[in-house]
């Protein structure tokens, strides 16, 4: 009887850690037929954009229990900002054919804009955030809406209130042909990009020492205070890399779509926080699924004709999640924690 | 009566202590005197150069309904501590009850009366419908879901056309009347500034019984320690889902009167400014603080509409090259944010501390010193 | 009047408390000993409603009101099946949009199924008798949460003293008193006769209980501005407003000097001999402990080592192990 237990036990936790993986090939297995490669790459792309916003979301939320409403406003801010490098600085208008030439000036847009909006994102950090760092829950909560709001009234009153075109460096016409479909090389590159770019911060957040020290201060802020950690120091990181990560998300967006606007924060926001909560807030790779999977439900439901009803359909999903299972897919912070 | 009894000083001592003894009765004589004074100060320069009488007592009146918006907001902010950041999202469902029940679109013509009541019920029951599940949460993903509402909501009276009309939203509404002696007109500001500040009144007098009531308490208490309310027997979550239903049913009847006021409703009234300039107004005021909020709203759509318009015309006449290009009007945004992040970093309790609210906010000096 | 019986409760690997059997008679004072993290607080917070057990059973006067949930995946149906009718006429009233059914069905059919929804929602927060028992029929039972259990007659304090810090003391009294007061919100707003009275009557009595406990004249001090002594008594005062028939004190005497101990003791004698109020206190200051309780439990390690009158336990061989042992051990 206790075997039996103990081996089944093993089995249900075999079972378990493959659940993600067998899950994740099995969604992808049903959608690309559901979907076609275009939608599906198209999925992919607006899925990897959620999943670099979502990060922010979930590493901040993770460091500091704050949902920084104004991180999705971030992202329209590098978007403007990739918008005002790639015309005014580079000088771009529409898309560059020089390879060399076309490699750098990519090169030097996400550095740029990345480098830009990290250090507004810890400006903010630094002006709005840490006074309150020991205020009642709500004070910092409404001082980020506050933040939200004056970032997109700035940008909109610089920039009107209309959709504002970004030049598509990257040339649309490049494709490579898939089973028949042609498949924009820009799409190829947005999600390697986006890919790359996770996959470095898992490995930041695992392998080097402020990593390690942003893990322990979001186990125990004032253990990991007493450990020697740096506490101002490791969440002006946090914040650094997440809204770096936001900034790149900007300019992926600007590549991908050619144009912004000042609303852009807003709802993107909501979807990417949304995808944070789906993955487990306060996961970082939990946010990356969580990106894909809300971009494969957005980019369906417009397949099928429902795309108006898309941002309904994804707050639902918020909804239906915080109610039923507030840790998200894959766990960590427990959602209802007093 | 379990307020604390503070000492009543001062020249007027023996009018302010019967006052405070009988609130309601000086809550109906404040506004009946403000709003018998306000009218008046107008036809005085400077103000008389600035709009007609009429238009005054127009702006007074949507002052008016923000400022009831404001204190329904306060209601769930600053009772009960839940940060709800769609509250646009009910005011726009009141106005569309009665849009539906009272114009051409939907060819019914239901009298305008029992209307602020089904705005309340509909307002409630939406409050209830998001708080149910909701409510249970931690208050900051409360925030997220409230903030999602009132974007769903919009897009939905946006995009369910054959039901709203979509963008073009619901025009000419049926004006309030009582049959036989008043007619409300468009022309004529003063029916509706004489409804509006009747409502306002019994909105008012309603929330501070409210305040201090056994639920009052309970709202406190919650605010205070969630975990200590709950071992005093307290059901938190329905305490907080009677907060919720309050603050929406009143945002209800306000959206009812708004679109009677104005005629027509559009999807585009409801984004999320509005939500934000009624979070504006409450933070401003002082939470908790009902008088301090209704002033709080009060001075910032003066602001809002008065001051930055005439910024504007100011400008025009002298033609400065520079600022000419510039819309103040489109400052009010900006401004909200401002107000919003000024007031919690420099006077998180408001201009007019709630006394529960100051107390709650002191820790807050002691704390930047890095203390414990 | 307290019964639990093999009360479990693990947090992930670790088992706080252990399969603890315990009872406490009718008007006793009964104490919980032991070092730290034996699992005291736990186990008082899986009596309060707090924390739900792991396994095991707590009866109440002879009415069990907690054991381990059950049928937890059960119990997102209860919301989704009366939701059901909602989402089929929510499609439908997405197909309607684009198609050609009347404005007036429309909405209609929406407010409906609305209405339906919350109802489902309110049932399941509200929570009523009968709806409890038919969910017992299909399997799902739920621990009774904290504010049930304060209903049931179990009132509690808090080892650091949890008062609403910005209300007067006669508020906190007030709001003590809660399960007892029956003002609703239409009450309130239309100040009923019966409203007023009630609050009258709950403010006479809460001044009565401010004096009981030596508050008197205090009724409008700020309970942050109390001393840390009085804020102990002020909680206990507060625990007491709800009438409870067995009182939970969390460690009463700690932080105080041997006057304010020796007061505190005679305090809780006199609720139990003067309100009948049966009394289970943890406690670290042994010499409360010897002094006061009828009856003591050890706890170590999450399991009773030990129970028994107090001279018993005092000779115990097992306690002194407990304390001891873990006191050398502590020493290197």
């Amino acid at each position: 009887m206790a075997t039996a237990n103990v081996t089944s036990a093993s089995a249900g936790r075999l079972l378990g850690n493959l659940r993600l993986p067998i899950g994740i090939v099995l969604f992808l297995g049903i959608s690309l037929p559901i979907l076609g490669i275009d939608q599906f790459v198209n999925a992919l792309t607006l899925g990897a954009i959620y999943a670099l916003v979502a990060l922010g979301y979930t590493m901040v939320y993770g460091i500091i229990e704050l949902i920084n409403f104004a991180h999705g406003d971030v992202f329209m801010v590098g978007s403007f900002v990739a918008m005002f490098i790639s015309s005014s600085l580079l000088g771009a208008e529409g898309s560059i054919t020089n390879v060399p030439m076309l490699a750098a000036s990519v090169l030097l847009l996400f550095a740029l804009t990345i480098a830009v909006m990290a250090l507004i994102g810890a400006l903010i950090e630094r002006l709005a955030y840490r006074p309150l760092r020991r205020a009642p829950k709500l004070a910092p909560l409404i001082t980020a809406i506050g933040v939200s709001f004056i970032l997109q009234n700035i940008i909109q009153f610089f920039f009107g209130p209309t959709i504002v075109t970004v030049p598509q460096l990257v040339p649309i016409e490049w494709s490579i042909q898939v089973s028949g479909s042609r498949v924009p090389l820009l799409n190829i590159f947005v999600i390697g990009a986006s890919v790359a770019l996770m996959f470095a911060l898992q490995v930041f957040i695992s392998r080097t020492r402020t990593g390690r020290a942003m893990r322990t201060t979001s186990m125990d802020r004032d253990a990991s205070s007493l450990m020697g950690v740096d506490i101002n120091r490791t969440i002006m990181i946090t914040f650094l890399i997440g809204s770096g990560l936001a900034g790149a998300a900007g300019v992926v967006h600007g590549l991908y779509y050619g144009n912004t606007s000042f609303a852009l924060g807003f709802q993107s926001g909501l979807k990417a926080f949304t995808a944070a909560v789906l993955g487990g807030i306060g996961n970082t790779a939990g946010a990356a699924l969580g990106g894909f999977i809300i971009a494969f439900i957005e980019v369906g439901a417009s397949a099928f004709g429902y795309g108006r009803w898309g941002g309904a359909v994804v707050f639902s999903l918020l909804v239906i999640f915080l109610v039923f299972r507030p840790t998200g897919l894959l766990g960590s912070h427990s959602g209802d924690r007093a | 009566m379990t307020r604390i009894a503070d000492a009543v000083t001062g020249p007027f001592a023996p009018v302010r202590a019967f006052f405070r003894r009988h609130r309601s009765l000086g809550i109906f004589v404040g506004v009946a005197l403000l709003s018998i004074a306000l009218p008046l100060l107008t036809r005085v320069p400077p103000f008389d150069g600035i709009q007609s009488t009429n238009a005054w007592v127009n702006a007074f009146t949507t002052a008016a309904i923000y400022a009831m918006l404001a204190m329904g907001l306060n209601v769930v902010i600053g009772f009960a501590g839940l940060l709800d950041l769609g509250y646009a999202a009910f005011f726009a469902l009141g106005g569309y009850t009665y849009a539906l029940a009272a114009s051409p679109f939907s060819g019914i013509h239901l009298p305008f009366w029992p209307m602020l009541l089904a705005g309340g019920i509909v307002g409630a029951i939406f409050g209830v419908l998001l708080g149910a599940p909701t409510l249970r949460l931690r208050g900051d993903y409360l925030a997220i879901v409230t903030l999602g509402f009132g974007e769903i909501v919009p897009i939905t009276l946006m995009n369910a056309d054959k039901f709203t009309d979509g963008v073009n939203g619901i025009g000419g509404i049926d004006k309030p009347s009582i049959p036989g002696i008043l007619q409300f007109t468009l022309i004529n500001p003063w029916p509706m500034y004489g409804l509006v500040l009747v409502l306002f009144t019994l909105v008012m007098i309603m929330i501070y019984r409210l305040e201090d009531s056994r639920l009052g308490r309970t709202w406190d208490a919650i605010r205070e320690d969630e975990l200590a309310a709950e071992s005093s027997g307290v059901n938190t979550v329905i305490a907080k889902l009677q907060a919720f239903a309050v603050g929406a049913s009143i945002a209800g009847i306000v959206g009812v009167v708004n679109a009677a006021k104005i005629t027509i409703v559009t999807p585009d009234q409801f984004r999320f400014a509005v939500s934000i300039s009624a979070l504006a107004a409450v933070v401003l005021g002082g939470m908790g603080n009902t008088i301090g909020v209704a002033t709080g709203a009060f001075i910032i759509y003066l602001f809002q509409s008065i001051l930055l318009k005439q910024l504007n015309t100011l400008v025009e006449n002298f033609n400065i090259p520079v600022l000419n290009q510039i819309d103040f009007l489109e400052f009010q945004y900006v401004l909200y944010g401002i107000v919003l992040v000024l007031m919690m970093l420099k006077r998180p309790q408001g201009i007019f501390p709630a006394r529960r609210r100051m107390r709650e906010f002191a820790p807050l000096k002691i704390g930047k010193g890095g203390l414990k | 009047m307290l019964k639990a019986r093999g009360v479990t409760r693990k947090f992930g690997g670790l088992v706080a408390v252990n399969n603890v059997d315990f009872e406490i008679p009718r008007g006793s004072i009964s104490a919980i000993i032991g070092p730290n993290g034996a699992g005291k607080t736990t186990f008082f917070n899986v009596i309060a409603g707090i924390y739900a057990p792991t396994a095991g059973t707590i009866e109440l006067d002879g009415k069990k009101l907690i054991s381990p949930p059950t049928g937890a995946g059960r119990e997102p149906i209860l919301l989704v099946l009366p939701t059901i009718p909602f989402i089929a006429l929510a499609i439908y009233f997405l197909m309607a949009v684009g198609g050609d059914t009347g404005l007036v069905e429309g909405v209609a059919s929406v407010a409906v199924a609305l209405l339906g929804f919350v109802s489902a929602l309110l049932l399941n927060i509200v929570r009523p008798a009968w709806y409890n028992r038919f969910i017992k029929r299909i399997g799902v039972t739920r621990p009774a949460r904290p504010n049930d259990m304060v209903a049931a007659g179990l009132a509690r304090t808090f080892q650091n003293i949890r008062l609403y810090k910005s209300l007067t003391t006669l508020e906190n009294i007030l709001v003590g008193m809660h399960v007892h007061l029956r003002g609703t919100l239409l009450g309130a707003l239309f100040k009923t006769r019966q409203v007023r009275e009630e609050e009258a009557a709950a403010e006479q009595r809460a001044r009565e209980l401010l004096s009981f406990v030596d508050l008197a004249g205090m009724e409008n001090e700020l309970a942050s501005n109390l001393p840390y002594g009085k804020q102990r008594l002020l909680e206990i005062a507060r625990a007491i407003a709800s009438r409870p028939k067995l009182l939970l004190l969390d460690e009463p005497a700690a932080g105080m000097n041997p006057k304010e101990t020796e007061e505190m003791t005679a305090l809780i004698r006199r609720i139990r001999d003067d309100l009948g109020i049966t009394i289970l206190l943890i406690e670290h200051d042994m010499r409360v402990v010897m002094g006061i309780s009828d009856h003591i439990t050890v706890l170590d390690h999450g399991e009773k080592i030990a129970e028994g009158l107090p001279k018993e336990i005092r000779n115990n061989p097992k306690v002194i192990e407990a304390y001891l042992g873990r006191g050398a051990a502590a020493g290197h």
